[in-house]
């Protein structure tokens, strides 16, 4: 395998609704980003880029099969390769490792991932309905489907099994807001308090509108290059590329049916022991097994025995607060069970920001320093593809200059993850970012 | 005098949208500063959805029995049916579940898909058996949404069958025992 290099990424506004715009010209905003970052001309690019993978999740919201060759032309690619990556909520996370693939591989030396969700075509209910398609049309659909209620049921059994509290819950849309108000690519920049996240209206017990990421209509797009694509671009552009190294790539599955997960052994990661868990039942629905394999794979490929101390920042999916305490147990930040009182000790916050609250370990590991899916919108396709455009400025040290305001700059930045994750922990990703200059 | 060619004309309808005129500047680079236009399409279909492997189960809620398989080989049992085992592959046997069960976790949805707003507020489970190894989801009635509290979980719970069956996992429901 190849050393494989990020470097360029685009990001079109999050929003609600982009009347103005069919998906082709969206995705357009976020590629002539990803061109003018590193000084390239439409035509070369046309010329260098060998081929591209297009990313969106539902056939339903679009009303549009095929979207990748529409897009694929408008964006002047033609006629070389490009195939379409889907896999629920981790569609955008899933198409970023196809970026990857496709230059470890030796296929290309420089390769466009690109994707989008328009998800503003329907009501919010209707688009309740077409997300939970997503899951068994036999026996889980037609008995209330509504994604939603599947995760409150796995956040339900997470408060019974370890004693996560709906405050936890709520300072993770605190943290995840605040830290957007300072993201200009972010739907939803409000500065918000606990109270706020419990008073909003309930959506399914016990969560509430603030627990839960939004619906968009956005885009995003990435640029990989091998060492040999980097030079043929450094060559056209007369610039020199301040890459991001992908040091890790890692995936898992879980069976679809939530109730069909087993109740068994925690995989463990390097710096956890099998005593640790020796009562614990998993994943049963409290946990997501599909995230662990994930993270233990990446980990193990960028030689991460200590995840805590050895990444500088987690960009990952979000799109439910209680998700992201989930999260945070399957990728190591803590063991299984601890999740509602990392949060609390305030080690996934941003360091220096104020957010209201007593945060005894401030700043230890920020997680989604942009905002999350929570703040900054989830079009589904892009949204995996988002959390590498931000993973990649971060690591860059280039957040002041993207969005114009240097607060969510992490220090120092290194080496971070960002993590990919869809329908009830069925498909996950997570990919490791390094500094590459 | 010639004459002047008629082209050849669609006759005109009354259905769908009918437009007469949408405000057009006279200098088409104003064209950019338009408000995009939208329209309304329809989308309705009605599929045909075959249960296969897992019709028994559907069949069985019509006469009052609430149905999953086991594996012969392994002894892994499903508490939603699935007809080939997750775990050897093996062809699993039709088994019948206890009608008593218990809460293993739960929510009340406030909101929900479209098809489903008329319902709100309802309860959804997911119910464990004591000797099977996998879930199933379900409803939750006769209990008052707005008491939701994390001690519903554990709570020992009874299945109820519709007499009129509409052939959907609903067919069965869960009532406190």
């Amino acid at each position: 395998m190849r050393d494989v290099f990020v470097v360029s990424g685009g990001v079109s506004k999050f929003a609600k609704a982009r009347p103005d715009r069919t998906f082709q010209p969206m995705v357009k905003e976020a590629y002539d980003y990803v061109l003018q970052d590193i000084g390239l001309e439409f035509k070369q690019a046309a010329e260098l880029i060998e081929g591209s993978t297009a990313s969106y999740f539902s056939d339903h919201f679009g009303r549009q099969l095929m979207g990748g060759a529409m897009t694929t032309d408008y964006l002047g690619l033609c006629p070389k390769h490009n195939k379409r990556i889907e896999g629920g909520g981790a569609t955008g996370g899933l198409n970023f490792q196809a970026g990857w693939e496709s230059v470890a591989s030796g296929r290309f030396d420089i390769v466009l991932t690109y994707g989008w969700e328009t998800m503003s075509h329907v009501n919010t209910w209707k688009g309740n309905e077409f997300i939970a398609l997503a899951s068994d049309v036999s026996f889980d659909y037609p008995v209330g489907g509504f994604y939603s209620g599947y995760y409150a049921m796995m956040v339900t059994r997470h408060m019974k099994e370890y004693g996560t509290t709906v405050e936890q819950l709520g300072l993770v849309s605190v943290k995840n807001h605040n830290n957007a108000f300072y993201n200009p690519y972010a739907q939803k920049r409000m500065k918000i308090n606990i109270e706020d996240v419990r008073n909003s209206e309930m959506v399914a017990w016990p969560l509430t509108m603030l627990d839960i990421c939004t619906m968009s209509d956005g885009a995003a797009a990435v640029l990989f290059a091998s060492e040999e694509g980097m030079k043929k671009l450094e060559k056209a552009t007369g610039n020199t590329i301040k890459p991001t190294k992908v040091v890790g790539v890692g995936g898992g599955m879980d069976a679809m049916r939530m109730a069909d997960r087993p109740h068994g052994k925690v995989p463990l990661l390097p710096h956890e022991n099998a005593e640790d868990y020796k009562n614990l039942k998993y994943p049963g629905v409290h946990s997501f097994r599909s995230g662990r394999n994930a993270s233990i794979e990446a980990y193990k490929m960028a030689g991460i025995a200590d995840p805590i101390n050895e990444l500088d920042f987690i960009e990952l999916h979000d799109a439910y607060t209680s998700s992201e305490i989930q999260t945070y147990e399957d990728m190591g930040l803590c063991k299984y069970g601890e999740g509602g009182g990392f949060v609390e000790s305030g080690a996934p916050f941003m360091p220096g920001l104020d957010y209201g609250y007593k945060l005894p370990e401030q700043g230890k590991i920020p997680v989604n320093p942009s905002g999350g899916l929570i703040a900054c919108g989830h079009p589904v396709g892009a949204t995996g593809l988002m959390q590498a455009v931000f993973g990649h400025w971060q690591c860059q040290g280039t957040i002041d200059k993207h969005f114009g305001d240097k607060t969510l700059q992490i220090k120092d930045c290194n080496r971070g993850a960002i993590h990919s994750h869809a329908g009830t922990g069925t498909y996950v990703t997570v990919s490791i970012l390094e500094k590459g200059f | 005098m010639a004459e002047k060619k008629k082209y050849f004309k669609l006759p005109e309808t009354d259905d769908g949208t009918t437009v007469f005129k949408v405000p057009f500047p006279e200098n088409l680079e104003h064209l950019k500063e338009m408000s995009p236009i939208y329209i309304k399409q329809p989308y309705q279909i009605d599929y045909l959805h075959s249960y296969g492997q897992d019709s028994p189960f559907f069949a069985g809620l019509t006469a009052g029995k609430l149905l999953s398989t086991k594996c012969p080989k392994c002894g892994y049992s499903y508490g939603t049916p699935r007809l080939h085992c997750m775990y050897c592959g093996t062809e699993c046997d039709w088994v019948e579940l206890p009608r008593e069960g218990y809460v293993h976790c739960f929510t009340v949805c406030h909101f929900g898909s479209e098809a489903f707003l008329p319902e709100t507020p309802f309860i959804l489970i997911m119910v464990e058996w004591p000797d099977v190894d996998t879930l199933f989801l379900a409803r939750l009635v006769d209990v008052d949404p707005a008491d939701a509290s994390l001690d519903w979980i554990g709570m020992k719970i009874r299945a109820q069958f519709r007499r009129n069956c509409k052939l959907n996992p609903t067919d069965v429901y869960f009532v406190p025992a």
